[in-house]
């Protein structure tokens, strides 16, 4: 390279410093600009179909629609059945897969030996996470309904979305747990603590809000849910409250189904109104365990 | 310590929601017997599944029977006629919903089981073939053009392949999938054989996909149910058919007289004859179901059977064992 004069060096760096310096900013207002229309783009098709829902629905919302059987008149259409079906059916998974999930997870990542059968399970959980739906249902009507002889009752649909949900939990619970630093643990079992005393005083306090945000995922899915149940259950029409585990059930996503496919008007609007309850139930449910996620949070901060 | 103490409260918190959801469950148990007048001593459940085709006749007459009926349950399902056959065979059903009558290979496994079932006409059903309102060349066409349109690799893809002096525009197809009863009628009638079609259509099992379809393409061609026509009637143009006696467009009154030939059929409940001499509550619900068709059937968009004297009759006899 030419030996250059120190003048030079400052003239020509200071010049494309300038120019650059310009370059950059430009890029990198064109990166914010295109981050925010990446963001729009999601939140305009939810925004338009929230509020297309609500224009239908809203007006068709009152305490009968939500508190009488389904009809054949879309004005005397209620949903009582299905929307217990969906709370008998949401609290029972809730019930089945926080507990296996967690466990798996504090397993999977605190106490399973690394070697081939843990990678092979490992593989399989995260695969399984992306098998469509209606194969967990399918393999719900062989196994409960027919092989351990339940009958299509809520609890074989609560533990067929059991088996759906709970790749997505473990996976979030061992992300959770992953995130917990090293140092915790190092420390407790420094002080003497066992290995399981340490997992359950130092680890699971900090992973929770993470295991948390995994049921919240979760759950969403399974109350979503209707193709699986519609393999196990497959009733539109049901006139009664479910009393116990054992019985007959629909849920909210498979009325809504059954609903939106009729051809007269007036079912689009009971659609929508019968959507925005699915919408409301999902919201409180995710708002209890948000309460409980932020609880936890603090008190591991503390 | 104290990082135990929110444990102990999650557990409690889960013990109470759990409670509470039992509690309330309890209740509900509670209300649902209490809330029945139960003066008619009929108990039990009524299992119905089957075709989505039949499934607003069934909800309807079990929505007017649980009125008067209180302490009985009837559940429909619409897991599709195929589906529907396939529970009922094996004894899982009371009733079954066909747009069809049984196949062959379908009574085969209700014979091996011991399943004798009772066949009943409850209504009539007109397929349609509807155009876009802007076509204004198509008025009527033969089931041969129909044949020619809708046969297995048929090449037939503008409107002059349909007929000369039909202008030369596309001619893009809409239809039923194969899951539907409406299919296997369609082309069991239209192609000579039950399933054989040709693939290359929008095919779609929510008819509300077909109207839109239909009515937002200037070129289309489709079928449907005719209860599904008149819904959207505004919105679509129907084509007279040609069975050989002339050009008739489907209505009530030529569906129900048997003129809109050949795409009117029957539709069907099973009955399984052993359980309905065997529950007072099923031979109730069936006898109210044909006592109230010739006012519910229309109501949900069928046409109702001229007379249900017949089909009273087939139960009586099937009852009594005669």
């Amino acid at each position: 390279m030419e030996p250059t004069t120190s003048d030079d060096v400052r003239s020509v760096s200071a010049e494309q410093f300038h120019s650059s310096l310009r370059g950059r900013r430009l890029i990198g207002n064109a990166a914010v600009v295109l981050f925010f229309l990446s963001t729009l783009v999601g939140l305009a098709t939810l925004a338009a179909l929230i509020i297309d829902i609500l224009i239908d629905g809203l007006p068709w919302i009152d305490w009968d629609f939500l508190s009488t059987y389904p009809s054949r008149r879309p004005a005397d259409a209620g949903l009582r059945s299905a929307l217990f079906g969906t709370l008998w059916v949401g609290g029972l998974t809730a019930l089945f897969t926080f507990p296996i999930g967690t466990a798996t997870a504090i397993y999977l990542e605190e106490y399973a030996p690394r070697n081939k059968l843990t990678q092979l399970i490992e593989v399989n959980i995260s695969n399984l996470a992306g098998v469509p739906s209606i194969v967990y249902g399918l393999l719900g009507l062989a196994v409960f309904v027919f092989l351990l002889g339940m009958g299509r009752v809520i609890i074989a649909g609560a533990l067929t979305l059991t088996l759906l949900v709970l790749p997505l939990l473990i996976v979030a619970g061992r992300e959770a747990i992953r995130a917990v630093p090293d140092s915790y643990r190092q420390g407790s079992l420094a002080l003497g603590a066992t290995r399981w005393q340490t997992v359950r005083h130092v680890i699971l306090p900090s992973a929770l809000p993470g295991i948390l945000t995994g049921t919240i995922l979760a759950m969403s899915r399974a109350i979503g849910e209707a193709a699986p149940l519609l393999a196990i259950s497959g009733l539109v029409f049901v006139t009664f409250t479910p009393g116990h585990p054992f019985e007959r059930f629909t849920v909210l996503p498979i009325q809504i189904f059954n609903w939106v496919s009729r051809p007269q008007l007036d079912w689009q609007h009971v659609t929508a109104a019968a959507i925005i309850i699915l919408l409301l139930v999902l919201l409180s449910m995710n708002s209890i365990a948000i309460l409980l996620r932020d609880r936890f949070q603090r008190r591991s901060e503390e | 310590m104290e990082l135990a103490k929110p444990w102990r409260r999650l557990i409690v918190i889960g013990i109470i929601a759990v409670g509470i959801v039992f509690l309330l469950a309890a209740c509900n148990g509670d209300s649902s017997v209490s809330d029945s007048s139960g003066d008619t001593g009929l108990v039990g459940t009524i299992e119905i599944d089957g075709s989505s085709t039949v499934a607003p006749i069934s909800e309807a007459v079990a929505e007017e029977f649980l009125a008067e009926y209180p302490d009985v349950r009837v559940n429909v399902g619409v897991s599709g006629t195929g589906g529907g056959f396939k529970r009922f065979t094996v004894g899982e059903t009371e009733i079954s919903d066909a747009s069809r009558p049984i196949k062959d290979s379908e009574a085969e496994i209700a014979a091996e089981n011991g399943i004798e079932y009772l066949e009943l006409t409850v209504a009539l059903d007109g397929l349609a073939v509807m155009v876009n309102t802007a076509n204004d060349f198509v008025d009527c066409l033969t089931i041969a053009e129909l044949n020619e349109i809708w046969k297995p690799n048929s090449t037939v893809d503008s409107w002059d392949d349909v007929r000369a002096g039909f202008p030369s525009d596309d001619l893009n197809l809409y239809g039923p999938d194969t899951e539907s009863g409406t299919f296997d009628y369609f082309t069991d009638v239209v192609n000579g054989d039950e399933g054989v079609s040709r693939s290359d259509y929008v095919a779609s099992s929510d008819d509300n996909v077909l109207v839109r379809g239909i009515s937002g393409d200037r070129n289309s061609l489709g079928y449907f149910g005719y209860a599904y026509y008149t819904e959207n009637a505004s919105q679509l143009k129907l084509v007279e058919i040609d069975g050989g006696n002339g050009c008739i467009a489907p209505s009530d009154a030529t569906v129900a007289d048997g003129s809109y030939a050949p795409l009117a059929r029957p539709i069907f409940i099973y009955v399984d004859v052993a359980k309905l001499r065997a529950r007072e509550e099923l031979k109730a619900f069936v006898d109210f179901y044909l006592d109230n068709s010739p006012t519910l059937v229309p109501e949900v968009g069928y046409t109702a059977l001229s007379s249900y004297a017949e089909e009273k009759n087939r139960v009586e006899d099937a009852y009594t064992g005669t």
